[in-house]
């Protein structure tokens, strides 16, 4: 079943054509990703679909209702989750608190309790650190807090941003099989990566994209093996 | 990371020159000359020879602050009476100076009164001049033994000796209060002497200055650690009880204080309105506001031409009437403010918003709207509120209406706060995009931001012009945002206490220093100064921003930190 859809977006920056024409389609239960050089535009299609930025032309579906004539805050409620590049915490507030403004939108205690509980599973330093000042954690306790935030909101999809960004091998590795762990256990994940390889090897699909266009699309594997792929974004072969 | 700390001449010789350079500034401004009068102590010690050694002594104890590190006693003993020397030096070779260089054509206050003074009742210049070396000597010595005293201890020794100076200083408006009176009177007359306090007023002061401040630092004294350990029920209870206790003093004060200092404690009302106020919008949701005074203008010119019955007279409504329309033609503003500005940020936001207030003034002022608002002559003949036949007439009974507003307009605030849409200001204040990622719904946020900090200020204007039966255009100048931005930031921005004790400083002290004329803005800035190297975070914190002001050690990464490149 497909869940998210977008439909010949584009988006511009003022005068600045940044999206010509995006179209992708994330099934339900899949991680697909988008790789792409800085400036491809792979930011730009998150922030619009979630709503931060208004496309000019094209539509955005989220089960076939159209999400172009929502805000950004009404898509949260939807089920749309953005995880925004450079992890973002709320840096002067503790660990529990930006969790606590993950659930804003929501009423439900119980729920809430129960969501905070899986993140902790998900990842035990959270729950170590939950009186610590968030902007005192480091990089990759940041991702995970950025990305813990967000399931607290009950995302249907989440919409991650360069997760790997400034973080040590080690570190990375962490966040990717959360990433794929996350999906096992049945969340729709949209990865935007530099780290082609990375995102490549837990992906299902992937898109390539290049100055606003999507130049490639297909299988994770196929993706992978393509020479074009391997030689712009797998560093060669 | 520690400096190693060691005896060095450099930094004796800086801090006593900065001493010298600030005394001789204190004694060629007039100071001490002016207020040799002005005693605090039975003609004992005066405000002059407290203004002439207090650099001494704050620039000893800086000097000689390592002291408590290192725990050594002849450290501080020697940094302090050298620093103290040295500033003696200074003033000794001014005194020096002026009694053989006529220097009145350049500092008119070097008068021969001074030169007396400075002689401390020696005949010869140089007796006077090794008086003055020795008297600082002596006082840099003990602000180097404050420096080496545990800081529990010089805070409360400080605390003491401020009140006692404060309440020498407030002689004439306590004798009033005291004085007035039938039982309280004795006690009047066994505090103060003719001039300053008597030695029992003075000792008593400083007790209890001290005892004040060691029952606070006291970790098992400590009012709120231990009502945090009784069980919620009885929490509960302590909070209602020193609730009442604290409003049974809040009315009684102004039937104790007189007149005059009810009229400070209701100007200081009316700055805390504004400030909680101005407090949501700065504090709780981050959007910096230079135009706030607008608001304020309009509450109180909204009830001016309503109710006024002078030339200016048009519908005559009484207070409570015009109260309602008041607050709300406030609140209009505020969202008609808010929603250009919706998209900007931190210094766009404060110019476009300061000019929205002088917007505000011009208006005001225009010959364009003076038929309806008096121009610059104002608005004359606005009637006090009444209620049941009791007329709010004077200070003392518009305290009580500012009372209640304070009371409403901080319930208000407190819930706001700790209500979604104060979770929502707080998300917006860290991170807007990151908020709006959240779900928050940055508009109706900000406008609510802006709508409630005016509501408040509103009902503040309608208050004021009340209060003075007459507005004037001249009342709301830029000077009142930055009066109201500075009492938040001064009391420690976010934090709702801070705004009453921010207020209290900064609006009601000028109130009562009053009579120091000229030196009053002297004190005021450099009380700013000094408050904002001591205690950034204000008086009282509020916990998310003190985090930020206060350094905390960061946590050892998990790993060192590459760029993801490499990973490859």
């Amino acid at each position: 079943m497909t869940l998210l859809q977008l439909d010949n977006l584009h988006t511009y920056y003022g005068n600045i054509h940044a999206l010509k024409g995006i179209s992708i389609t994330v099934e339900q239960g899949e991680i697909v990703t988008l790789i792409g050089a800085n400036g491809a535009g792979k930011s730009t299609t998150l922030k619009t679909i979630s709503g931060l930025l208004y496309p000019r032309q094209g539509k955005v579906y989220l089960e076939g209702k159209d999400l172009t004539k929502y805000r950004a805050h009404e898509i949260v409620k939807m089920g749309v989750i953005h995880v925004p590049e450079g992890r973002r915490v709320f840096s002067r507030l503790t660990v529990m608190e930006n969790l606590e403004m993950g659930a804003f939108t929501r009423k439900d205690k119980d729920g809430i309790q129960k969501d905070l509980r899986r993140v902790f599973e998900l990842f035990p330093r959270l729950e170590e650190r939950r009186n610590q000042v968030a902007g005192t954690l480091s990089g990759g306790e940041q991702q995970m807090l950025a990305m813990g935030r967000a399931l607290m909101s009950q995302p249907r999809i989440l919409l991650l941003d360069e997760p790997s960004m400034g973080l040590a091998p080690v570190l990375v590795d962490l966040i990717f099989d959360t990433i794929r762990e996350l999906n096992e256990q049945g969340m729709t994940i949209l990865l935007v990566e530099q780290n082609a390889l990375l995102a490549l090897d837990i992906a299902h699909r992937g898109y390539v994209l290049e100055t606003g266009r999507i130049v490639l699309e297909g299988d994770a594997k196929a993706l992978k093996e393509n020479p074009q792929v391997k030689e712009a974004y797998l560093g060669g072969s | 990371m520690d400096k190693e700390i060691k005896f060095s001449w450099q930094d004796i010789i800086k801090y006593g020159v900065i001493g010298g350079i600030v005394a001789l500034y204190v004694v060629l401004i007039g100071m001490v000359v002016t207020f040799k009068e002005r005693y605090i102590i039975a003609e004992t010690v005066n405000l002059g020879q407290i203004a002439l050694f207090s650099p001494t002594f704050i620039l000893a104890y800086f000097a000689a602050n390592n002291a408590r590190k290192l725990k050594s006693l002849i450290y501080a003993i020697v940094v302090g009476a050298l620093v103290g020397a040295i500033v003696g030096v200074f003033v000794a070779a001014l005194l020096v100076l002026a009694s053989h260089v006529n220097m009145r054509e350049v500092f008119l206050n070097v008068s021969p009164e001074l030169l007396k003074i400075l002689h401390f009742g020696q005949e010869s210049l140089k007796g006077a001049s090794l008086v003055i070396v020795g008297l600082n000597l002596i006082v840099g010595l003990v602000g180097g033994l404050f420096a080496l005293a545990p800081r529990r201890w010089s805070n409360a020794l400080l605390v003491g000796a401020a009140l006692v100076t404060l309440m020498g200083i407030l002689q004439e408006l306590m004798s009033i209060t005291f004085g007035t009176k039938d039982w309280y009177k004795p006690l009047g007359e066994f505090i103060y002497a003719k001039k300053g306090l008597s030695w029992g007023g003075t000792i008593l002061f400083f007790v209890l200055g001290m005892l004040f401040s060691l029952w606070r630092s006291s970790p098992g004294l400590h009012p709120g650690a231990r009502v945090a350990k009784l069980p919620p029920k009885q929490q509960q209870g302590v909070r209602i009880v020193s609730f009442l206790l604290g409003l049974a003093i809040l009315v009684w004060l102004p039937k104790f204080l007189g007149s005059y200092p009810s009229e400070i404690l209701t100007t200081v009302g009316i700055y805390v309105i504004m400030g909680l106020g101005l407090n949501i919008v700065v504090g709780f949701a981050g959007l910096l506001d230079l135009g706030y005074v607008a608001f304020f203008a309009i509450g109180a010119y909204t009830v001016g031409i309503l109710t006024t019955t002078g030339k200016l007279a048009t519908v005559g409504w009484n207070f409570w009437m015009a109260l309602p329309v008041a607050i709300f033609l406030a609140t209009m503003a505020g969202v008609i403010l808010g929603i250009p500005v919706l998209k900007m940020r931190g210094d766009y936001l404060a110019i476009v918003t300061l000019g929205f207030g002088e917007i505000i003034r011009i208006l005001v002022l225009s010959d364009w709207l003076k038929p309806y608002i008096g121009g610059a002559q104002g608005i004359l003949q606005i009637p006090k509120p009444e209620i049941l036949g009791y007329e709010f007439k004077g200070p003392q009974q518009i305290y009580y209406l500012v009372l209640i507003g304070i009371l409403l307009v901080g319930y208000i605030a407190w819930r706001l706060r700790d209500a979604r849409v104060g979770r929502a200001w707080k998300a917006m204040r860290e991170d807007e995009d990151v908020a709006e990622a959240m779900g928050i719904h940055l508009v109706s946020t900000k406008l609510m931001a802006f709508a409630t900090g005016a509501a408040f200020a509103g009902l503040s204007g309608a208050i004021f012009a009340a209060k003075l039966g007459s507005i004037f255009p001249h009342s709301f100048n830029l000077i009142v945002s930055i009066n109201v931005l500075s009492l938040i930031i001064v009391g420690g921005i976010g934090s709702l206490p801070g705004v009453v004790v921010g207020a209290l400083i900064l609006v009601g002290l000028p109130e009562l220093l009053r009579e120091f004329a000229d030196y009053r803005m002297l004190f005021y800035g450099a009380l700013l100064v000094a408050m904002m190297l001591v205690k950034p975070e204000g008086f009282v914190p509020e916990k998310t921003h003190a985090r930020e002001l206060r350094e905390q050690p960061l946590e050892p990464e998990v790993a060192p930190e590459a760029p993801a490149r490499e990973a490859l």
